[in-house]
């Protein structure tokens, strides 16, 4: 069960009313609700929720999700029970860039402590946190499937394997000077190992 | 070297593409079972090859197969299952994102076996790159119409889609992966009804993992009884084994099932043998769930035989003084290790994972990462090890799903073969974690 706290976010009736997809989007949306039977709508939330998070500003506000919930014709309730139980939708505003150090068995035999604790130096900030400037929160992720190129970390669809101190040097320089929002969904992932 | 019919082209330059995989060989099986086979005689090959499940509970898939209902004008569903989060294993991911055809290619028969006519990957939203690998590769399939209506100008029709997951362990749980596909929450259903009477929908479901759908390729093109012949008893076939840990040589192998467990660890074949000259002190055999056993458990039974990697010889002695197969997530731990602290981080993983359904799993992996944490801060007393143990007896097969059990057996198994490394600690009231120096400056390269 995802251990985000989600405190009561206040819904905002103006801001519901901007939040709208893409064409490109919206076409995207089309798409996926066309694997499903008639009917059979509400499967394409999960898909569609990280459209969402990559849509808007790479969190899930409460008027996303009732949005989300008007454009498959569900429940907000559905769509908020949805989002508070997986880790990858983001409940609260994060920063552009989400590390998210692997802890778990293989990659802590390999040293992801001493990768968490660099990076909470290197950016001043602990674990959870996001940094002044909105660029990175860093998040500790249970198993990633990368066991075999410990210790890792995860940006958006990215997949940074084999970490050095010198690396994770590279990669925040890298994610800070393009400045971009980085998302689950990107297409420009990239994997280094 | 063993046999390998799984990843034996896996450094073929271009075997992502539908052309490359298509010039090795690819879609014969398509080829042979539709044109060929009957869907009963598909079935009937897979149940003669001895086939077990690769996800990690190891049921004969041909009788997987065989109970999924058929009434009819009720559409049946394949699903497989990509959401591969054991800790330790990472054969999936290797799979699809070097071979990704191997899959489609099995989904497609596998489909025609059973008479699904749409069919789910259902794959970790944490590897979405690796969902957009295998939608090109269907994308490449339609247009050469290996999927669609009327494949190979038979009236057999599949669709096919992939959908990502939102980072759940529990979702590799077969009823929580066909909620989680249904657009919900990944809470285990009750069972009965299994999926193969009522699944995706309410509709007769298979849910397999991705190595189980991709062997069947070579089932179908050598024929169950030739692919019996590989591997020892009922272990049949090769397997994949995600290797990793302190070896030289981490990984995904194929193996054929019967490799002697110390042959794979120290053979240059495989994981080259433990990393800066250290002695082993435990392995985790087949991923986090399964007991941890230590080196003279893992490298002989009991009896003092050979300890094999097959499903049987990896269980002989029970839990007593074996292991399981699993899925084949081999963590290797070199004499450094502090298996407290290893456990610590089952524990706190199973603890975020637990869905929260049944108190005894929900209550008791937060209990249990709680009074491991007391080890770790030097306050544990000696009786905490007797509570640890009590509360991982109170999980074990009082939940709906197997979520309680892959928790509780790993701190069992810790207590059982590692009791005096607790007991340390809890004596002289502090963690001294010599694991703990600093691996990254002896690993950079």
């Amino acid at each position: 069960m995802s251990s985000q706290v989600h405190g009561a976010q206040h819904f905002d009736k103006a801001k519901r009313a901007e939040i709208k997809f893409s064409d490109a989007a919206m076409e995207t949306v089309k798409t996926i609700i066309s694997r499903y039977p008639e009917g059979k709508q509400k499967s394409a939330l999960l898909p569609i929720l990280h459209l969402a998070q990559a849509e808007f500003g790479g969190w899930l506000s409460p008027e996303v999700m009732d949005y989300v919930a008007s454009v498959l014709k569900i429940r907000s309730v559905e769509v908020f029970e949805v989002a508070s139980f997986y880790t990858m939708y983001n409940l609260k505003p994060v920063g552009k860039c989400v590390l998210e150090v692997c802890q778990t068995s293989s990659c802590w035999l390999n040293g992801a402590e001493d990768i968490v604790k660099y990076i909470e130096k290197k950016l001043n900030i602990k674990a959870g946190e996001t940094t002044k400037d909105g660029m990175f929160t860093l998040k500790t992720a249970e198993c990633l499937g990368s066991c075999g190129t410990a210790p890792m970390l995860q940006c958006g669809a990215s997949f940074h394997e084999n970490l050095t101190y010198e690396k994770v040097d590279s990669i925040l320089e890298k994610y800070k000077s393009e400045g971009k929002q980085r998302n689950y969904t990107d297409l420009d992932y990239q994997n280094t190992l | 070297m063993g046999k390998k019919l799984l990843i034996h082209n896996d450094k073929v330059q271009g075997i992502h593409t539908l052309e490359v995989y298509r010039a090795h060989g690819g879609y014969a099986s398509v080829e042979k079972a539709l044109k060929t086979m009957t869907p009963d005689q598909v079935t009937d090959e897979v149940k003669k090859s001895g086939l077990r499940g690769r996800g990690g509970a190891g049921f004969p898939t041909g009788l997987k197969w065989s109970f999924l209902a058929k009434p009819e004008g009720v559409p049946r569903y394949l699903v497989c299952n990509a959401d591969e989060s054991e800790p330790g294993t990472f054969k999936d991911r290797y799979l699809m994102e070097k071979i990704p055809h191997a899959l489609v290619e099995g989904m497609i028969t596998s489909s025609y076996a059973l008479g699904a006519n749409q069919s789910y990957i259902y794959i970790r939203g944490e590897y979405f790159y690796v969902a957009r690998i295998l939608e090109q590769a269907i994308r490449e399939a339609y247009a050469a119409g290996w999927l669609g209506k009327n494949i190979l100008g038979t009236n057999y029709s599949l669709e096919l889609s992939v959908q990502v997951g939102g980072g759940a362990y529990i979702c590799g749980e077969e009823t929580a992966l066909l909620e989680s596909l249904e657009g919900k929450r990944g809470n285990p259903r009750i069972k009965p009804p299994f999926p193969a009477v009522a699944g995706l929908w309410g509709c007769p479901t298979v849910v397999n993992n991705v190595e189980t759908i991709a062997a069947v390729c070579p089932i179908v093109n050598m024929g169950g009884e030739e692919y019996a012949k590989i591997g020892i008893g009922k272990s049949t076939g090769t397997k994949l084994i995600s290797a990793s840990g302190h070896i030289n040589k981490p990984g995904v192998y194929e193996i054929e099932l019967g490799v002697p467990v110390e042959e794979f660890i120290y053979s240059e074949e495989y994981c080259g043998g433990i990393r800066n000259g250290k002695k082993l002190k435990a392995v985790v055999a087949g991923g986090s769930s399964v007991p941890i056993l230590p080196t003279e458990l893992i490298l002989k039974t009991a009896k003092g035989e050979p300890r094999l990697m097959t499903y049987e010889s990896l269980s002989d002695g029970g839990f007593q003084t074996g292991t399981m197969l699993g899925s084949g997530g081999f963590i290797v731990m070199d004499e450094d290790t502090s298996i407290v602290k290893n456990l610590f981080t089952f524990s706190r993983f199973y603890r975020h994972e637990s869905c929260g359904q049944c108190s005894p799993c929900r209550e008791g992996t937060a209990w249990m990462e709680k009074i491991l944490h007391k080890f770790l801060n030097g306050t544990a007393n000696e009786s905490d090890v007797d509570l640890l143990w009590d509360v991982q007896g109170k999980i074990e097969g009082k939940t709906i799903c197997p979520l309680g059990e892959a928790a509780a057996w790993p701190v069992a198994a810790a207590i059982r073969h590692f009791k005096q490394e607790f007991i340390d600690i809890a004596k002289s009231k502090k963690f001294n974690d010599v694991s703990h120096y600093n691996r990254l400056n002896k690993i950079a390269k």
